[in-house]
C-alpha cells in the first residue's frame, strides 16, 4: 500500500524497547496470557518470557476450542456435514460453506450453473466484508480506538439483515450446499445490497479518515509485528497477512474458481509487513470486494441456482419430494445414506477472508468421507507468532494480534 | 502432462517415486525414507514453496501399513498444487521424518499430526502436543478411538478434585445418523456410524 | 426506579428526604440494574454476545454494558461457545474467581448442553462445571434472546434473599 510516510517519523519499537532495557534494571517475568483475554479474540493462551517489558519467547498454545470437526465428519455425510462448515471461521460462514461445497462438488466432478456461482461471490465478498469489519473493529478496539468498533458492527448489522433475508439466519446460514444453494435470492435482494454497497464506501473513508492518518494508531501499528516475506512464506501463511508482506498472492485471482475470472479486481499489497500494512491491505479488500460484488451482481445469470442433473447429490426441492414419488425416493437416499460420491483424493482451496481455507478430501466411495482434513488459515497465520512478537513490547502483542484477525474456531477446528 | 514432467524430474533423486490416485493434482507415493529429498527438490527446483498443508490418514486398524503422511505444496509461482504421500514401517509406533528444516510452517503442522494421530516425527524441535493437553493419553484421528471418546481426567487435577469433573463419552443415542451402503438393504437403517453408546451399548456412567 | 417488591413508596412532601424501604428491595434494585457480565466469549456465540454489545441492540439499556474481562470486578458470567475439555478447567477458575453474588448464564446450545458438537473434545454443557441461572436456546441464539435471557436473570435476582444472605456471609 502506498502511505505516506514522510509526515510521520515510524517509531522504531525494537529500538525503543532495547532503550528501555538498558535504563532500567529489568526483571525476568513468565505471563500466561489468556486463553481468557479481551486482546486474543477468543480462547489462545501465549505463554510469554519477558525481560522486563520486552518480549523473548512466545509459545501459544492452542486447543481450547478444538471441538473434534475432522472426527465429527468422518461420521457423518458429506450434506450432514455443511452445518459444521460454518462453524469454521464463524465470522465468514457463507464463504466456509462456498468452500466446502466446491471442496466436495469437485470431488463428485459436478459443474454448478453459473447463477449458483455467481451468488456464491456475491455472498462470499459480503462475507469478506463482514468478516473484515469485525477485524477491524476488534483491532482498533485492542489499541483503544473504540468508536471504530461501533461503527463497523452497525454496518455488520446491515450486512445480518441481508445475510437474515438471504438465508434465514444471522451467521450460521449453511446456504451453499453441495451442488448448488439452498434457496434462490428473494426478489429485490440484490437491489438492497446494491444500496448497501453505496452507504458502506463512504462510511469506510470516515473509518479511514479516524485511522489511517491518525497519529496514535500510526504510532501503535507502524513498524510493529514485521513479517517479512520469506517467513510469510515459509510459514504458510494466507490471506491479507500474506498480502500484507508484499507477496502478491491470491487464489481468487491466480487459481480462479467459481467464476472469479470474470471479474476485474486488484489485488492490494503491503510493503513492509508491519501491523499497519495489514490493515491498509483489509481496508483495500473491502473496497474491491464491493467492486466484485457489483459487477457480479451486474451480470447476475439467470437459470437454476443448484445443478440439476446431480440428482443423487443435492437434495430435491421440497415441493416435489412432496408430489413426485421419485423425488421422495432421491430425498429418502441422500438425507439416510449421503450423496454418492466416488473414492479418490481431492485438495480445494478457496480463498476466504483470513486466508486459504482447504479441505483435503479422501473418500472410499459413499456419502461419509473417510478422512476429511480442514487446513484452518488461521492455524498457519498464528504459527508466526513465535516469531514475531519477539523483541517487541508486551504491549504490541495486542496490535500484533489484532492485525494478523485469527479465528480459533477453525485455527482448533 | 505436467504430472508426468515432474514425476520424471522427481524419479533422477528418488527411483522409487509411484503415482498416487488423485482426481486433481499430481500426486506421488515416496518411500518414507527419500521423503525430505523429495520435498527439498520439488521446493528449490520445482518452484513448490509454500507446505500448505501436512497431515496424515489412518488407513484402519487391520491395515498395514496403517498410517500415511500426506503433504500439499503450492507452489506460489504455477500456482498449482502436488500431493505426496508416504506410508509411516511402524504400524504401532509410526514415524516420519520432519519438514521442518525446509518449512517453517511444518512445526505445528506436525505437531498436529503428533498430536491427533501418534506420528513421531524425527528430528522435530519440539513435538508436543498441540490441540489436546499435554498428558491425554489417546490420539483421537486414529480408527479406533471412537468419535465419543474415552472416559478420562480432565486436564487440571485441582479442579478434578473439587468438582469431580471427568472426560466422558460423548452421548452419541442421538445421532448423527447414517445408513451404511454396505450392508444389505432391508438392514439399512440410519444408526450412529459411532457405537459407543447406543440401544446395545449401555450408556457410560455420568 | 421501582422494582415489584419495593413495599413503601416514598412521597417527599410527607417525609422529607427520607427513604424507608426493606433491604432486600434496595440490594436487589441495586443488583438487578448493574449486573456486569464476564464475557466468557469462546466460540460463535461470542459474536453474538459482541452485536448485543454493540449499536443496535445495546445491551447497556439494561444496565449490563459493562463488559469486565477481569472476574474480580463482575457478576454474571455469560458462556457463550463450546466450551472443550481443556477449556473447563479455565472456565472453572475464573468462575471461582468471582466474587459473590455471582450468577451464569449458558448462552446457547453449545454452552447449554455440548450442542452439535457430540465429540471428545466438547463439554457436553457447562453445567457439568459451574451451575447455571439461565440456559438460551438458539445456535446461535439471537441478541434479542441474550437481552431476555438478562430479563430474566433480572427477575431472578430481585426476589432473592439477599440481606439474609449477606449476612449468613
Ligand atoms: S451454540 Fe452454535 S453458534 Fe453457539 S458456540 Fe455453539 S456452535 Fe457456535
Amino acid at each position: 500500500m502506498p502511505t505516506e510516510t514522510t509526515e510521520y517519523n515510524a517509531p522504531d519499537s525494537g529500538g525503543k524497547a532495547a532503550a528501555a532495557a538498558q535504563e532500567f534494571e529489568t526483571e525476568h517475568l513468565e505471563v500466561s496470557m489468556g486463553p481468557s483475554h479481551p486482546s486474543t479474540h477468543g480462547v489462545l493462551r501465549l505463554n510469554l518470557e519477558l525481560d522486563g517489558e520486552v518480549v523473548q519467547k512466545c509459545d501459544p498454545v492452542l486447543g481450547y476450542l478444538h471441538r473434534g470437526d475432522e472426527k465429527i465428519a468422518e461420521n457423518m455425510t458429506y450434506n450432514q456435514f455443511v452445518p459444521y462448515t460454518d462453524r469454521l471461521d464463524y465470522l465468514a460462514p457463507l464463504a466456509n460453506n462456498a468452500a466446502y461445497a466446491m471442496a466436495v462438488e469437485k470431488l463428485a466432478n459436478l459443474e454448478v450453473p453459473e447463477r449458483c456461482q455467481a451468488i456464491r461471490v456475491v455472498t462470499s465478498e459480503l462475507a469478506r466484508i463482514s468478516a473484515h469489519l469485525l477485524g477491524l473493529g476488534a483491532y482498533t478496539m485492542d489499541v483503544g480506538a473504540l468508536t471504530v468498533f461501533m461503527i463497523t458492527f452497525t454496518e455488520r448489522e446491515k450486512l445480518y439483515t441481508l445475510f437474515e433475508e438471504l438465508t434465514g439466519a444471522r451467521f450460521t446460514t449453511s446456504y451453499s450446499r453441495i451442488g448448488g444453494v439452498t434457496r434462490d435470492m428473494p426478489d429485490g435482494w440484490t437491489d438492497r445490497v446494491m444500496v448497501f454497497c453505496e452507504e458502506f464506501l463512504p462510511l469506510l473513508d470516515d473509518v479511514e479518515a479516524l485511522l489511517t492518518r491518525n497519529r496514535i494508531w500510526f504510532d501503535r501499528t507502524a513498524d510493529i509485528g514485521i513479517i517479512s516475506k520469506e517467513d510469510a512464506i515459509s510459514y504458510g501463511l494466507t490471506g491479507p497477512n500474506l498480502r500484507g508482506s508484499g507477496v502478491d498472492l491470491d487464489l481468487r485471482r491466480d487459481a480462479p474458481y467459481s467464476g472469479y475470472e470474470q471479474y476485474d479486481f486488484e489485488v492490494p499489497l503491503g510493503e513492509n509487513g508491519d501491523c499497519y500494512d495489514r490493515y491498509a491491505v483489509r481496508m483495500e479488500e473491502m473496497r474491491q470486494s464491493v467492486r466484485i460484488v457489483r459487477q457480479a451482481i451486474a451480470k447476475m445469470p439467470g437459470g437454476p441456482f443448484y445443478a440439476e442433473e446431480a440428482k443423487k447429490i443435492y437434495a430435491p426441492r421440497k415441493d416435489k419430494i412432496l408430489t413426485s414419488m421419485e423425488e421422495l425416493i432421491q430425498n429418502f437416499m441422500i438425507t439416510t445414506e449421503g450423496p454418492d460420491m466416488p473414492a479418490g483424493e481431492v485438495y480445494f482451496e478457496a480463498e476466504n477472508p483470513k486466508g486459504a481455507l482447504g479441505f483435503y478430501i479422501v473418500s472410499k466411495g459413499g456419502g461419509v468421507p473417510y478422512r476429511m482434513k480442514i487446513r484452518g488459515p488461521s492455524f498457519n497465520n498464528l504459527s508466526v507468532l513465535e516469531k514475531v512478537c519477539l523483541g517487541g513490547m508486551i504491549s504490541d502483542i495486542s496490535a500484533i494480534l489484532g492485525s494478523l484477525d485469527f479465528v480459533m474456531g477453525e485455527c482448533d477446528r | 502432462m505436467i504430472a508426468q514432467d515432474l514425476k520424471a524430474a522427481l524419479q533422477e533423486s528418488c527411483p522409487d517415486l509411484e503415482d498416487r490416485d488423485s482426481l486433481d493434482w499430481p500426486a506421488f507415493n515416496c518411500p518414507i525414507s527419500a521423503l525430505v529429498d523429495v520435498v527439498r527438490v520439488l521446493k528449490e527446483d520445482h518452484g513448490y514453496d509454500v507446505l500448505t498443508d501436512a497431515t496424515a490418514i489412518d488407513n484402519g486398524v487391520a491395515a498395514s501399513p496403517r498410517f500415511t503422511v500426506v503433504y500439499h505444496l503450492f507452489s506460489s509461482q504455477s500456482h498449482t498444487y502436488t500431493r505426496i504421500a508416504a506410508n509411516c514401517d511402524d504400524d504401532s509406533e509410526p514415524t516420519a521424518p520432519t519438514l521442518t528444516d525446509l518449512f517453517k510452517g511444518a512445526n505445528w503442522m506436525e505437531r498436529e499430526t503428533f498430536d491427533l494421530f501418534g506420528i513421531r516425527y524425527e528430528g522435530h524441535p519440539d513435538l508436543r502436543r498441540i490441540l489436546m493437553w499435554d498428558d491425554y493419553p489417546h490420539h483421537p484421528l486414529r480408527k479406533d478411538f471412537p468419535l465419543a471418546g474415552f472416559e478420562n481426567e480432565i486436564s487440571d487435577p485441582e479442579i478434578a478434585a473439587n468438582t469431580g469433573v471427568k472426560v466422558k463419552p460423548a452421548p452419541m443415542a442421538g445421532g448423527p445418523f447414517v445408513a451404511q451402503q454396505s450392508c444389505f438393504e432391508s438392514k439399512r437403517e440410519p444408526v450412529a456410524k459411532d457405537e459407543s453408546w447406543n440401544e446395545q451399548n449401555e450408556k457410560p456412567d455420568s | 426506579m421501582v422494582s415489584s417488591n419495593q413495599d413503601i413508596g416514598y412521597n417527599s412532601k410527607v417525609e422529607g428526604g427520607v427513604i424507608v424501604s426493606k433491604a432486600d428491595a434496595v440490594i436487589n434494585w441495586i443488583r438487578t440494574h448493574s449486573l456486569w457480565p464476564m464475557p466468557m466469549g469462546l466460540a460463535c456465540c461470542a459474536i453474538e454476545l459482541m452485536a448485543s454489545g454493540a449499536s443496535r441492540f445495546d445491551i447497556s439499556r439494561f444496565g449490563a454494558e459493562v463488559m469486565r474481562f477481569s472476574p474480580r470486578q463482575s457478576d454474571v458470567m455469560i458462556v457463550a461457545g463450546t466450551v472443550t475439555y481443556k477449556m473447563a478447567p479455565a472456565l472453572r477458575r475464573i468462575y471461582d474467581q468471582m466474587a459473590d453474588p455471582k450468577w451464569v448464564i449458558a448462552m446457547g446450545a453449545c454452552a447449554s448442553t455440548g450442542g452439535m458438537y457430540r465429540s471428545y473434545a466438547t463439554l457436553q454443557g457447562v453445567d457439568r462445571i459451574v451451575p447455571v441461572d439461565v440456559y438460551v436456546s438458539g445456535c446461535p441464539p439471537r441478541p434479542e434472546a441474550l437481552l431476555d435471557a438478562l430479563i430474566k436473570l433480572q427477575d431472578k435476582v430481585s426476589t432473592e434473599n439477599s440481606a439474609k444472605n449477606l449476612l449468613k456471609g
